[in-house]
């Protein structure tokens, strides 16, 4: 994908030797085998290499595989094919050195600030001594000096969050990974983290080779990286890999600053160019999820279809969507979902990063609030195989009811079982607000509305007549 | 025993997640009937090996120590009681700590393992006392030994199945970012087990182990001292310390005995179970610090204490050092681990199909030999047993609706009171944690007074034994409704009727389906002890299937209890899984209070 601000890097041949890759990465893919023949592939064949002096970002929405590819180039989960390597040998021997910051801190309560930052060098034979003054030493860098005695749950969010900074850090990790580490933070507590982290790196304090970062947040991977890698979703596979040459401290309304991250807006929002290749290699058929039969329903609401689109109506139909989403501050896993659902339904339509509403969508948009169910009705019938089948199902059983379990077993097929709850939950709040159908939720069956049953009951006792 | 998966209802976020029906973590896909077939042959098997065991007992004597109810016994004969508990207690620890780790960890017998907890846990125990006790007869001839052992194994099965599943529960519910960070640090499973598991596994194992050990103290009471013929099984203890105080109508001997009874479980309650629980509370997985915690005098008595609270530690880090040090030597400890390693890599070798095999054919073997016991019956003998189900069934319900009457409304009444909730909850646990079969002697001097007879006898024993369990279950719904619904109900003007079908009922409704489960499965036990009893030379008894189980036990007749032992599995599993399971997953969807 050639862009102007982007040099290719992906290719391992001519490097140096002191940039020798730490972790690579070859043709490593995720699937999971489904009872039938087929199975699900998470992510597709993928290469990729950490290197030693530059912090690497990994971007990309929900259901792109970001937290797998983390797992699987720190040997917490085996591929289903392909090979990691750590200095060139195979990850499942090596006496590999990093650690994970975590999204949820994933502290341990019943531990205080001290031991939990000592519990890494416990597990390597530390003897006492010298782990307390280790421990001590990595509070004092992450400004908890004084804090040793407490429990994590006396402290905020942040400083839980420099614990788990202090207990990555103690043992000296070649290669830091860090799992969307500040996005259970608030803004401001996370901005004052992130140029902590910044500094511990450039002034070298820590004495980490290379930082591997998982974010959904654009901004914070321009600010950080330097170099950030894209993934585009169903499955999982590398869009744009390419340097951040911006220099340290960056400016966020600095021109160069705004323009990349526009450009990764572009590449998240922009349809697919190239289908990956089908894999070859193995005798199992593999379901590319694009050509699947049923759609991945994004989990959005339809109320925030309305919202999104009524906005774009004010702003003259048309807007980029990287603006919407600072307007909006949106996160891209916030916003993402409901472009997808509003272009699903044929409300609304993207080129180039641009969002542009159809006839039907302003339709939508300028409705009350019965026409507009009127309006997403048709769509949805329309569109949405899975709330089509679920409508014809009902209508078809005599008693005008089908178990959840009926729909499971077929997405089943090609989601996995979390995703397939997930694709029932969407339906259900799409068919509800459509008022397609009603599902009950103690008996976990879909059922007709309300209105209608009666009608049908109605007629029933007609019939009877 | 069916014994409860945990006493109360704790708010949602107190709780560690929790489900009664254990079957429904792990039975999504796999084969419900095989499994139920594969356990019901595996536990007919079990009972042909122990009754075939207890056959060689009627060629050896046993010396029958003499029980006294002469106030002096009574210290020692307690600490007799109390040793027997500790022991099977710890045991029963021991058991479900490995059992759940086995379960949890080991996806291929994982189904099987949760099946089996699911059905042992609902089967009421006392059953299986004289099968049990010959057997353990017949393996230490000649010896007090024997009766000893036991009703040891007695009290441990009645207490390990829950224990078990709250400790593998809380094994599959350990948040995945948690284990994760113990694989990439590199954790060995040592260092997991006491850092990660137990503590996390903590609260479930304490409170089920006040339930665990309310539920032996009801069996021990009642199996200390049994007949079989005109053989008389007896242990020197607190059980049968009471039971010959009532044969010999001594009533100063039987009001001291409950009271040493009383006494004890009180203090269990002050000295072990409080501190435990107050101190567990550190174990609490949750990211603020709660308001509302159990205090304890001694506990605080103890960290006060320089040498007591530093002692402990000092000592187990000179246990622990050694061993991290040379843990991190080992593999678990230099590569990291991956996490869906597990399932994966065990293939199936040979050898584990030849043990299963082997297995199988034992099982096959012992259940075939018990459904030629079984075909012994008579006509008029399953009429009779048929008979009894039905009668005991009517009075379990009976006494649960009995229960539920008075409950509900005292309990509703006392929530709605947090100064009096605050008082009258505790006293409620202590309550349930008395075994109910001390007072069931003086219960029937009193009832053969005036009259009455065992139908009344037996409803009023089930009654007096789990009653509380609804009570406190209820106090605790009823706590938990948000005032700001109360409020909302007293603002529209409500009529009684409203507030009671729109807000309190199903407000308290999961408490109260727990509570019901719980004290379902006690009175099932109970009704195994309290439809048959000798007190002096009288025989009181009515008709049902503990009648069945205990003259089938006096007269020695094992086809008889083994009918009677499935008839009240078999109702009660199917109870549980027609009924009380679905109204539990209602009280989860539709009357769960969101947080």
């Amino acid at each position: 994908m050639p862009e102007a601000t982007v040099t290719s890097t992906t290719s391992n041949e001519n490097v140096t030797p002191d940039s020798a890759p730490i972790i690579r990465a070859e043709r490593i893919e995720k699937y999971y085998a489904q009872p039938s023949q087929n199975r699900i592939q998470v992510i597709s064949p993928t290469d990729l290499s950490i290197i030693p002096g530059e912090i690497l970002a990994l971007l990309g929405p929900s259901g792109s595989g970001k937290s797998t590819m983390l797992r699987m180039l720190s040997g917490l989960s085996r591929p289903s094919a392909g090979q990691v390597f750590w200095h060139e040998k195979p990850i499942g021997d090596a006496e590999i050195n990093v650690s994970i910051v975590f999204q949820s801190f994933a502290l341990f309560p019943w531990l205080t600030v001290l031991e939990n930052v000592e519990a890494p060098l416990k597990a390597r034979g530390v003897d006492p001594e010298t782990r307390r003054e280790r421990s001590l030493n990595m509070l004092t860098t992450v400004g908890l000096e004084g804090f040793q005695a407490a429990y994590p749950k006396e402290l905020s969010g942040g400083m839980r969050q420099r614990v788990g900074f202090a207990r990555a850090l103690v043992v000296e990790p070649e290669v830091l990974f860090m799992d969307e580490p500040f996005s259970a933070l608030d803004v401001l507590t996370a901005e004052n983290l992130r140029s902590e982290l910044l500094e511990l790196w450039s002034n070298k304090t820590m004495p980490t080779r290379a930082v591997f970062i998982v974010t959904h947040n654009i901004e914070e991977a321009v600010l950080l990286a330097d170099r950030i890698i894209v993934l585009g979703r169903n499955p999982g596979h590398i869009r744009t890999d390419f340097k951040v040459q911006l220099q340290h401290p960056r400016d966020r309304k600095s021109e160069p600053f705004t323009n990349l991250v526009d450009y990764i807006y572009k590449v998240l929002t922009r349809p697919e160019i190239a289908a990956a290749a089908p894999d070859q290699t193995t005798g199992k058929p593999v379901r590319d999820q694009r050509q699947m039969h049923y759609q991945m329903l994004p989990h959005a609401r339809p109320g925030g279809v309305a919202g999104l689109l009524e906005l774009l109506i004010d702003k003259g139909g048309r807007d980029d969507i990287y603006r919407l989403a600072d307007d909006l501050a949106f996160e891209i896993d916030d916003l993402l979902p409901i472009v997808d659902a509003a272009q699903i339904l044929g409300f609304l339509k993207i080129e180039e990063g641009d969002a542009s509403i159809t006839p039907k969508g302003s339709d939508f948009g300028n409705s009350e609030i019965l026409r507009q169910k009127e309006i997403f009705r048709e769509a949805a019938l329309e569109n949405v195989l899975l709330l089509r089948q679920i409508r014809r199902a009902i209508e078809t059983k005599s008693d005008n009811t089908v178990p959840e379990e009926f729909f499971l077993d077929m997405l089943d097929e090609q989601f996995s079982a979390e995703e397939s709850q997930r694709q029932v939950e969407t339906a259900v709040n799409w068919g509800r607000y459509a008022e397609l159908f009603d599902f009950d939720a103690a008996r976990r069956r879909f059922t007709l509305p309300e209105a209608e049953q009666e009608e049908a009951e109605a007629a029933d006792a007609e019939d009877a007549e | 025993m069916k014994l409860p998966q945990l006493p109360v209802r704790f708010p949602e976020r107190l709780q560690p997640r929790f489900q009664p029906f254990a079957r429904s973590l792990v039975m999504v896909r796999s084969w419900p009937v095989v499994i139920d077939l594969g356990l019901a042959a595996c536990l007919l098997a079990a009972f042909f090996a122990l009754v075939h065991t207890g056959h060689y007992v009627f060629g050896t004597p046993v010396p029958v120590v003499p029980i006294s109810h002469s106030l002096s016994a009574l210290p020692l004969y307690s600490f007799y009681s109390v040793i027997r508990i500790g022991i099977a207690y710890l045991l029963s620890l021991a058991f479900a700590i490995s059992y759940g780790y086995t379960a949890a960890y080991n996806p291929r017998v994982e189904a099987w393992m949760v099946a089996t907890l699911d059905i042992l846990q609902s089967i009421p125990v006392l059953s299986f006392l004289p099968p049990v006790v010959l057997a353990m007869v017949a393996l230490v001839p000649g010896h007090q030994l024997g009766i000893e052992l036991g009703v040891v194994l007695l009290i441990f099965t009645g207490q390990v199945w829950n224990l078990a599943f709250s400790f593998y529960s809380s094994l599959k519910s350990i948040p995945k970012e948690m284990l994760e960070a113990s694989r990439i640090y590199r954790y060995s499973a040592w260092q997991r087990f006491w850092q990660l598991e137990m503590p996390y596994a903590a609260i479930g194992l304490v409170w089920n182990s006040i339930v665990s050990v309310a539920g032996g103290w009801f069996a021990l009471i009642a199996c200390e001292m049994f007949t079989m013929g005109d053989r008389n099984f007896q242990l020197p203890g607190l059980g049968s310390y009471l039971r010959t105080a009532s044969d010999s109508g001594d009533v100063t001997a039987l009001i001291a005995g409950i009271t040493t009874v009383i006494l004890i479980v009180v203090a269990t309650d002050q000295l072990i179970w409080r501190p435990l629980i107050a101190w567990s509370d550190k174990f609490k997985f949750e990211q603020v610090e709660s308001a509302d915690r159990v205090t304890s005098p001694i506990l605080e008595l103890i960290q006060r204490s320089h040498l007591l609270s530093t002692l402990p530690s000092r000592l187990w880090s000179g246990i622990e050092e050694p061993i991290y040090r040379r843990l991190s030597r080992s593999r678990d400890c230099r590569v990291v681990q991956p996490i869906d390693e597990d399932a994966a890599r065990k293939k199936a070798s040979p050898v584990f199909w030849l043990i299963s095999a082997l297995i199988l054919a034992v099982i096959l073997w012992g259940a075939s030999k018990a459904v030629v016991l079984l075909s012994q019956l008579t006509g008029s003998q399953i009429v009779t047993l048929l008979e009894g189900a039905i009668a005991s069934f009517l009075r379990v319900n009976v006494s649960l609706i009995i229960s539920a009457l008075w409950t509900i409304p005292v309990g509703v009444a006392i929530g709605f009171n947090p100064k009096l909730a605050r008082i009258i909850q505790p006293v409620a646990q202590i309550f349930a944690s008395v075994p109910a079969t001390a007072f069931f002697p003086v219960l029937l001097l009193g009832l053969v007074k005036i009259g009455g007879g065992l139908g009344i006898g037996s409803i009023a024993l089930m009654l007096l034994g789990t009653q509380w369990y609804i009570l406190f279950n209820v106090i605790a719904g009823a706590m938990s409704i948000p005032s700001d619904l109360r409020e909302a109900a007293s603002l529209y003007k409500f009529t009684r009727y409203q507030r009671w079908t729109t807000l309190i009922l199903p407000g308290i409704f999961p408490y109260l389906i727990t509570g019901m489960v719980t004290a379902s499965g006690g009175a099932w036990n109970a009704s195994v002890f309290a439809e048959y009893f000798k007190i002096g030379n009288q025989t009181l008894q009515t008709l049902g299937l503990g009648q069945q189980i205990d003259i089938a036990t006096d007269a020695g007749q094992f086809p008889i209890l083994l009918a009677a032992t499935i008839l009240i599995s078999l109702m009660v599993v199917s109870m549980n899984r027609l009924v009380w399971r679905r109204l539990y997953r209602l009280a989860e969807t539709k009357y769960k209070l969101l947080a």
